[in-house]
């Protein structure tokens, strides 16, 4: 490894940088380096970490939203990794990442690491090595913001691995119908109408919101769906998104969600992973997607990588011996 | 016997030429050699630091300094601009946008001292910010805050000084940026009327004025080298200019309504190679905004010969400048009237224009007009992907550019032998004397009445006080470009406008030479492990992001992974992006001339992160004498206009990254 992991603790970025690097290398000669990251990092994971997902629709203004709630958890003194993810082109594999640029910030805070990714052929929302990379961010940042691409039905991974997730929308844009049919509204706990200052519009999407209430299912859990109006234009409402965000936080560690969630996450990436080794194959042989979630439930995850191979294992017994 | 006889002789254009060079003192002796040679009007060019309002010693406008223009810092910088030339007497043009309000205060704090009366002034602010945000890219803040500063600089004109053209509304860098003609008027004219929708909300002028309003706006329009479509495009605006003021805003007088423009045409679609070929180009372009007498330019700016390979000299403008005089008072072109009037073709394709570009302009209206509209993104994905298009037709020698995709053979030309002292070149020194200059004023100045002149900006701003007023007062306090340009960000806040990039459909032929890079690309990601991740940005103040934005898409298009990060970026922002992104290589785009600053700096910020083994790219006009010097620096590889053909910079692209990683294709 050309860094070292130290550096990577400690937050410098040129080193943080280099472990992500690593952890994208798809070369079967990465495999175990990768491995072995991953289980440093994973031991090393911050307790205190806030893994946020932002998702909503093109154009709803996500990159100054993200401006602003990157400036507010700086002032309140938290560090934060951010991660975009857009598609790539299906056909030529080629993708345009993210405006970077235009979420604004001081290149030289040392507190702050951007990274994009594409999405590639993976489906979910994420990108193929998402959840890799999130396990440098849970090291060294405070606060790690995902945000994914936002186009409907696709968005459902992004559930199994932020703890709190905040759906955008524009008012009046009359997407959000759309959304609650495409089952969408399921996942958020917070929802934010951004541009709120077209004040006609946003107590329409105000309205729209309250139904979509119904829909949540964080309801089940005991948290009802938290509404936030917010203007990048008249610079408000951020202060309050945060408020909110930090309390749901609290909200899942109170009420010992957040480990479960952990543990959970875990098993849909060892899950994820094994998919995209075996396929429905895999899961035929080892007697459904449901057995195999038990057998990994079974033990301690601490490395999914090394629970995949433990996996692997079992797959070519059965298969040698069929 | 001559239709002539029958027909008064008109009066000739204006006849302008865009200039302004490093200094004030320099760019004056300059306007007054050139108004001593005929020209009728001035133009001023300012450099980038003062479009964008930043001192020249700004960190943003280092390498910029008096490179696209002059820089224009403080009251007294625009008295030696003026000086000896009588301010009262001239018709100036001066091109200047997000910081209109403060240059249009500078200009009147110096007619004040010469003692000129003020309502008697005449000339042009451009104050066009729609076309910032989606072409030229020198916006500063946040789309409703930039359409009152708008508003405010025309309800000052109007108010204060009659015979200004308050906003000169651009179609030029829609065009530039790959309008079509539909697209240029339809978004011109929606442009328009988003602005006088903005003065009308305002209340700032009185309902009987309004028509007023209505007939200072003008237009400063491009023309292309497709003259009998430009020519009917122009007579297109007239007319639908005419009946948006008549049906929207109720102008009765037709004088108010008449469609008043100038021209300067296309400067972008001059070549590198054959250059000599440009000044046919240069006449046939103007021939599509002068033979109809009905919608004639009312100003026409030609560009120089050989402005694609760098900054033109004196007698490059003066020789343009000559096209213009002899069309004008040796043809008979003025003799007539309408050549036009009656034929039948023209109608039938002016008609077609013009119902096309009625559909857009309801279209944007129907999304809620121009600042939503702004802030979506929409039009800026319309034209690059129109811009993709014309330059796939270039690729694929469907559009024939003679010199550059056919008849490529040529013999040397001796017009270009010598290329050290063909161009004008910007003195080093001259942003070190600059900064000298501008500290040597901030010492003199009275420090006491510039912090209150400033504190008077900030709360006459909030109660709702005119801001070129408020922005006079510190003009004559003596604050500076970039004290004004802090405040105002502090106000308003700043902006960064949709890229238009990520929303460009994808080509969907991978067929031919495209499918082969792509394949190319494919063999690369493989052997490197991760895909070809590569950073495309533009440092420095220079916001022509054309360029930029079409290596983005055809990057994309041929399976890179394509971080891009805009426009105005200093090197240190672009070199810690591109070790954030872990990306294999890294592609600028520099227009300004400001190459040799930025490019040294660049690679110092790369060095400083470790990054030195990441090949860095350019594209951009670069003399040929500078290119030595970049290779020296380190850069690999270096684009200019010369290069048209997409899928070789790709391959380019993709060797340079396979070469840096050791890795063989």
């Amino acid at each position: 490894m050309d860094f070292k992991i130290e550096d990577v603790f400690r937050g410098e970025k040129k080193a943080v940088a280099h472990a992500l690097n690593l952890l994208e290398d798809r070369r079967p000669a990465s495999l175990e380096q990768n491995k072995m990251l991953i289980e440093k990092l994973s031991n090393n994971a911050r307790p205190s970490r806030h893994v946020i997902g932002i998702t909503g629709p093109p154009g709803v203004g996500k990159s100054s939203l993200m401006t602003h709630i990157i400036r507010e958890y700086r002032l309140r003194g938290k560090t934060v990794g951010v991660i975009t993810v857009d598609p790539s082109s299906q056909r030529s594999g080629g993708a345009l990442l993210g405006d970077r640029a235009r979420i604004v910030h001081d290149p030289n805070d040392e507190g702050i690491f951007l990274r994009s990714m594409a999405a590639g052929s993976h489906m979910g929302g994420l990108a193929w090595r998402t959840r890799h990379c999130l396990t440098v961010f849970e090291a060294v940042y405070d606060i790690i913001i995902i945000e994914t691409v936002g186009v409907g039905q696709s968005e459902t991974e992004i559930d199994q691995v932020a703890g709190t997730v905040a759906f955008i929308v524009q008012p009046g844009s009359g997407d959000i119908l759309q959304f609650m049919k495409a089952g969408i509204m399921e996942i958020p706990h917070v929802l934010v109408v951004n541009k709120a200052d077209q004040k006609a519009l946003a107590a329409r999407a105000r309205n729209d919101l309250m139904i979509a209430r119904t829909y949540s299912q964080s309801a089940l859990e005991g948290w009802e769906l938290q509404l936030v109006m917010t203007s990048a234009l008249e610079g408000w409402g951020h202060k309050e998104l945060i408020d909110v965000l930090e309390r749901h936080n609290m909200f899942l560690f109170e009420k010992g969600i957040l480990e479960t969630f952990r543990r959970r996450k875990r098993i849909e990436w060892v899950i994820m992973l094994f998919r995209e080794r075996f396929g429905t194959f895999g899961f035929e042989v080892l007697g459904g997607e449901e057995k195999v979630r038990k057998i990994i439930a079974r033990e301690d995850i601490n490395n999914p990588l090394e629970r995949l191979q433990a996996l692997e294992k079992k797959v070519f017994f059965y298969t040698r011996s069929t | 016997m001559t239709a002539s006889m029958n027909h008064p002789k008109d009066r000739p254009w204006l006849m302008r030429a865009y200039s302004g060079y490093a200094s004030a003192k320099e760019s004056n002796l300059l306007y007054r050699s050139n108004l001593a040679k005929g020209q009728t009007g001035l133009s001023i060019a300012f450099d980038l630091p003062t479009q964008t309002s930043y001192d020249s010693d700004d960190i943003l406008a280092k390498g910029e300094v008096g490179k696209v223009g002059v820089p224009v810092r403080d009251h007294e910088d625009m008295e030696l601009l003026f000086d000896q030339i009588p301010i009262e007497n001239m018709n100036t043009s001066m091109t200047v946008n997000a910081s209109t309000a403060w240059v249009l205060a500078l200009y009147v704090a110096a007619a004040q001292k010469q003692g000129a009366n003020i309502s008697k002034l005449r000339g042009t602010t451009q104050n066009d910010i729609v076309k910032e945000y989606l072409s030229r890219g020198t916006y500063i803040f946040p789309p409703k805050a930039s359409m009152r500063l708008t508003s405010e600089v025309i309800s000052y004109t109007v108010n204060q000084i009659p015979k200004w053209n308050p906003i000169n509304i651009c179609s030029y860098h829609l065009q530039e940026a790959g309008a079509t003609p539909v697209q240029e008027t339809a978004f011109t004219l929606a442009n328009a009327m988003g602005v006088l929708d903005a003065v009308k909300e305002s209340g700032h002028v009185k309902e009987e004025d309004f028509p007023n309003v209505v007939g200072r706006i003008s237009f400063f329009l491009n023309a292309g080298i497709r003259f009998i479509e430009e020519l009917c495009k122009v007579r297109v605006f007239s007319k639908m200019w005419d009946r948006i003021c008549k049906e929207r805003y109720g102008v009765s007088d037709p004088k108010m309504r008449r469609f008043r423009y100038g021209v300067q045409v296309n400067s972008l679609g001059l070549t590198s190679q054959q250059p000599e070929n440009n000044i046919a180009r240069i006449i046939y372009e103007f021939l599509g905004v002068v033979l109809s007498k009905d919608a004639r330019a009312r100003s026409v700016q030609l560009p120089a010969w050989n402005e694609a390979l760098g900054l033109p000299r004196k007698w490059d403008q003066q020789w343009s400048l000559r096209l213009q005089q002899i069309m004008a008072f040796e043809t008979d072109l003025l003799e007539y009237e309408d050549i036009f009037a009656g034929s039948k073709v023209i109608e039938r394709k002016e008609n077609e224009l013009e119902e096309e570009a009625r559909a857009e302009i309801d279209r944007i209206q129907e999304m809620g007009g121009i600042v939503p509209v702004l802030e979506s993104g929409y039009m800026k994905q319309q034209l690059v992907e129109s811009n993709t298009r014309k330059l796939r037709q270039i690729e694929s020698g469907e559009k024939v550019v003679v010199g550059v995709n056919q008849f490529e053979e040529a013999e040397p030309s001796p017009l270009t032998a010598d290329t050290e002292g063909s161009f004008y070149m910007v003195d080093d020194s001259v942003e070190a004397e600059q900064i000298r200059i501008l500290e040597d004023f901030r010492l003199r100045r009275d420090k006491e009445k510039v912090a209150r002149a400033l504190d008077h900006l900030r709360e006459g701003i909030e109660k709702g006080k005119n801001i070129v007023e408020l922005s006079i007062e510190c003009a004559r306090s003596g604050v500076t470009t970039g004290e004004w340009g802090k405040t105002m960000r502090e106000i308003f806040g700043e902006y960064r406008a949709p890229t238009g990039v990520s929303l460009v459909a994808a080509d969907v032929s991978q067929a031919g030479e495209a499918g082969k890079v792509n394949e190319r690309v494919r063999k690369l990601n493989d052997k490197l492990g991760r895909n070809l991740k590569i950073l495309i940005g533009k440092p420095g103040l220079d916001g022509h992001s054309n360029g930029a934005e079409q290596i983005a898409v055809k990057a994309r298009d041929v399976g890179m992974e394509v971080v891009y990060e805009g426009i105005r970026l200093t090197p240190e922002q672009i070199a810690e992006s591109a070790m954030q992104e872990g990306v294999h290589i890294i592609g600028l785009s520099i227009l300004s001339g400001s190459h040799l600053d930025l490019i040294p700096e660049m690679v110092k910020q790369m060095k400083k992160r470790g990054l030195a083994d990441i090949p860095l790219v350019v594209g951009g006009i670069i003399p040929e004498a500078d290119m030595k010097k970049m290779y020296h620096a380190g850069v690999k590889k270096i684009y200019t206009p010369k290069d048209f053909n997409l899928n070789d910079i790709m391959n380019g692209i993709v060797d340079v990254v396979a070469q840096a990683n050791h890795v063989e294709l």
